[in-house]
């Protein structure tokens, strides 16, 4: 290349470099940026069921109820008052002078209208399962309404308070109709009640919420203290440490071990571990139709469940607010409890137990794993050490549960997050009432969750759902595994306090 | 000639076709698009209610055949995750994939056809063991690590580049750096061997025999038939820095196509994979004939062949 071109190249690197744009997070601009590696395409509580749209659900609308995480108890927030008339009908008196973003005002026939609108057939929720326990709800005056349950359902509450977000009556009507003849309800703009408005959407890119100067005092959300939230997509975790570290973002979560580790080392960022509600298992074909039958054998499986070290692998790998767990749920749901059969860490017991099964050399399988495949391989190593051989598959979730599902996988390695319902019905009963995700089928297991499930007296609740957990972890058809744990980066500017449910709540973050 | 563009434009439209019904094959094989779309909390009834709100219940070559008669019209539908219209998507992101494979390409031609050249005037010199260690260093060095190391420096020590976004022009430097230097080596050692064969042909040494000037010699006579492989190659790259630049593309959040591609898949996004891999199919189709006109252009001989 001639000289002139060098300087051409020079020059045009020099203007690039002039071009740079200054960072628009931090407390300078009173703006707090937070990232994830995953797009937010659809601002609706109802029709994204991502972790983020879950987060941004507390931060742009209200449910009717709040849970208090210190206490786990149920507060009033666009309730003020509710009251079970029978175990399936339910009177909720509504908080007065309460607006939305557009400026209507809040009443009972928004949650009408709400409720009636996701309950429909044709709605398109995409986790039905948060909203299907409701059949209806009507206006009973002028600041009160009925909601009907389809049967009775103890976990009402937790749902009210975490899935159940308020929009206002006729929200969903203008929802473009889509070439398939069906509404869009995804494309509507968002509104709702809550502490920050969306005021730009950049599907894939960015979501952009500004404080609601019209948020009604003395809930319990408080005040947002925050101008300006920003959410942005940063696919790559090195990328986001990178714009962390440069004040292009405020916040991130998912980081690994390490590498939080080397960032607290920086002094410049505040890192933080907290517990998680989703919860890592290990499930057998204990039915023998993955085309091996060596995990019929309750024998096998004790030994595999001695075997491996759970401690080490949440001490070591997963962060220290994870801990091992016992029994089929998360240890902060309702009705969960780890007075279960419980198997130690025990190779010894595991090689004997092995022999006594008829594997004194041991035996090869195929287990199967699609997150985190680092938590996997030091399963390998464990089961390796008592002579049992696996072969790990990897796959996307889709292709695994689709497996799972046709009884192929000998052992799957999985993980579940109850899309943060503090209630056991999110989690046992989802898995052993006889559905495809029930590994077992057990008559027994069955009969107790469903009683569970549709009593309201917790004492019962809490007595039969023991007995179905204790079934559960005693046949080991699952080996419950460690609750995860995620490590927050944040900047040393930011007042944060992680959450026990994974709901980071931007709205209570303030600046210091 | 009308009768072979006819023909050979039939046989682009099959081409896109069958990668199209392929890629709409695959996605089935690689699981139920259903749980994908449902996320990983979701339960056998959302599952359900999410097959048959997309018409994921229909036998797979009804949708393909209803997805295929939609687009034959100028339908593409609408993405099911971003819940956009595809086309709109698609063209919304498509220029900052051009431009970045563009830089990219512009890049590594500056940097590898000079190089190549002055390599093939002097073998065996130190700039041609120069040559050699940028090509030897290109190919072996994983592009992800080469745009890591840039941010560190560029980006988190100097501070002298944006890390993130394609807003500005300072956007493009280390992205275009990091995809072009990938390039480089197969294009400089190309270069270097082209040159190298046509400066020991009879013309050449005619050409210098007759007193020409040695720079005269070296880009009118020796280059333009050197670099004719060259061009073909660079179509080519241009091709694949389209719809791969994936990784590229995701360190430096840049939303462009090649990461749409990846996030579609991962996401069982049919309507959106399938248009994907129609205007990328149809980008190969439209490079490669362009990289055939060129070449005709460079050299007389393939225009009467």
């Amino acid at each position: 290349m001639r000289a002139s071109g060098y300087a051409a190249l020079g020059a045009a690197t020099a203007l690039a470099c002039a071009l740079a744009g200054p960072a628009q997070a931090g407390k300078a601009n009173d703006t707090l940026v937070w990232s994830t590696d995953r797009e937010v395409a659809v601002v609706d509580p109802y029709y994204n069921n991502t972790r983020e749209l879950v987060i941004m659900g507390h931060l742009g609308w209200d449910a009717l109820l709040f849970r208090n995480l210190e206490t786990g108890e149920y507060e009033p927030l666009l309730a003020t008052e509710w009251e079970w008339v029978d175990n399936m009908t339910m009177d909720i008196t509504l908080r007065e002078g309460v607006s939305f973003h557009d400026g209507t005002s809040f009443g009972p026939e928004d949650v009408a209208y709400t409720v009636n609108h996701v309950v429909a057939e044709d709605s398109g929720v995409l986790t039905i399962k948060n909203v299907n326990w409701m059949k209806s709800a009507e206006v009973t005056g002028d600041n009160t309404v009925r909601i009907h349950l389809n049967a009775p359902f103890p976990a009402a509450l937790a749902y009210m308070a975490g899935a159940v977000f308020i929009v206002p009556e006729g929200h969903y009507d203008s929802a473009p109709v889509g070439a398939d003849g069906k509404k869009d309800y995804a494309a509507v703009a968002p509104v709702g009640t809550g502490p920050y408005k969306a005021v730009d959407v950049k599907a894939g890119e960015y979501v952009h919420w500004e404080a609601n100067p019209d948020y009604f005092a003395g809930g319990p959300k408080g005040s947002p203290a925050i101008s300006k939230i920003h959410f942005r997509t940063l696919k790559e975790p090195n990328t986001q440490i990178a714009e962390l570290l440069t004040g292009g973002i405020d916040w991130i979560w998912d980081v690994p071990k390490d590498q939080a580790e080397r960032l607290e080392e920086t002094g410049q960022i505040t890192v933080a571990n907290a517990k998680t509600m989703r919860i890592s298992y290990m499930a057998f074909d204990v039915e023998g139709t993955s085309g091996t039958d060596v995990f019929t054998n309750p024998k096998v499986r004790q030994a595999v469940a001695h075997a491996i070290n759970r401690e080490s692998i949440t001490r070591n790998l997963v962060g220290p607010a994870s801990v091992v767990i016992h029994a089929a749920c998360h240890p902060d749901q309702f009705g969960c409890t780890d007075d279960v059969p419980q198997w130690e860490y025990d190779p010894e017991k595991a090689k004997a137990l092995l022999a006594e099964a008829g594997y004194p050399d041991g035996f090869e399988f195929d287990i199967y794993a699609y997150r985190q495949r680092e938590f996997t391989e030091a399963v390998i190593g464990d089961l390796a050490r008592v002579g049992i051989k696996a072969k790990l598959t990897f796959l996307q979730y889709r292709a695994l549960r689709d497996l799972v599902w046709e009884g192929k996988a000998p052992i799957n390695h999985m993980t579940w997050g109850s899309n943060s319902i503090p209630d056991i019905s999110a989690s046992t009963s989802h898995f052993f009432s006889g559905g495809r995700d029930d590994p077992a089928k057990d008559e027994e297991v069955i009969a107790l969750l469903k009683e569970g499930d549709t009593t309201t007296d917790p004492a019962v609740r809490k007595e039969v759902y023991k007995k179905a957990l204790s079934k559960i972890s005693g046949e080991l058809y699952w080996l419950p595994m460690f609750t995860y744990a995620k490590y927050y980066a944040f900047s040393q500017d930011l007042n944060f306090e992680p959450t026990s449910d994974e709901i980071p709540r931007f709205y209570a973050a303030s600046w210091k | 000639m009308l009768a072979y563009l006819l023909r050979r434009l039939g046989v682009a439209v099959l081409v896109a076709l069958t990668v199209s019904l392929i890629t709409f094959s695959m996605i089935y094989l690689s699981g139920d698009p259903a749980v994908a779309l449902a996320g990983e909390s979701a339960t056998e009834e959302d599952i359900e209610s999410i097959r048959r709100y997309y018409g994921y219940d229909r036998p797979i070559l009804v949708q393909y055949l209803d997805w295929l008669g939609r687009a034959l019209t100028g339908d593409f539908g609408q993405s099911h995750y971003l819940k956009a219209p595809v086309a709109e998507v698609i063209f919304e992101r498509l220029p900052t994939t051009m431009l970045l494979g563009a830089c990219a390409l512009t890049f590594a031609l500056v940097l590898s056809i000079p190089l190549g050249v002055l390599a093939a005037i002097r073998p065996n010199s130190l700039i041609d063991r120069l040559a050699l260690t940028i090509a030897v260093i290109g190919q072996a060095m994983p592009s992800f690590w080469f745009a890591l190391t840039m941010v560190l420096w560029f980006g988190i020590t100097w501070r002298l580049l944006p890390i993130t976004g394609s807003d500005s022009w300072a956007n493009f430097v280390m992205p275009s750096i990091a995809l072009g230097y990938y390039v480089t080596p197969a294009v400089m050692r190309l270069t270097r061997a082209g040159m190298l064969d046509v400066l020991a042909t009879d013309y050449i040494r005619t050409a210098r025999a007759k007193g020409l000037r040695p720079h005269t010699v070296l880009f009118k006579h020796a280059l333009r038939n050197a670099i004719i492989p060259v061009v073909s190659l660079a179509a080519v790259q241009f091709g694949f820095m389209l719809g791969g630049s994936i990784v590229i593309e995701t360190i430096f959040a840049i939303n462009g196509l090649g990461y749409l591609a990846w996030e579609s898949i991962q996401r069982a996004d049919l309507p959106m994979m399938q248009a994907i891999v129609l205007v990328l199919s149809v980008f190969y189709i439209l490079l490669t004939f362009l990289a055939d006109m060129l070449n005709a252009w460079l050299d007389p001989r393939l225009r009467t062949a």
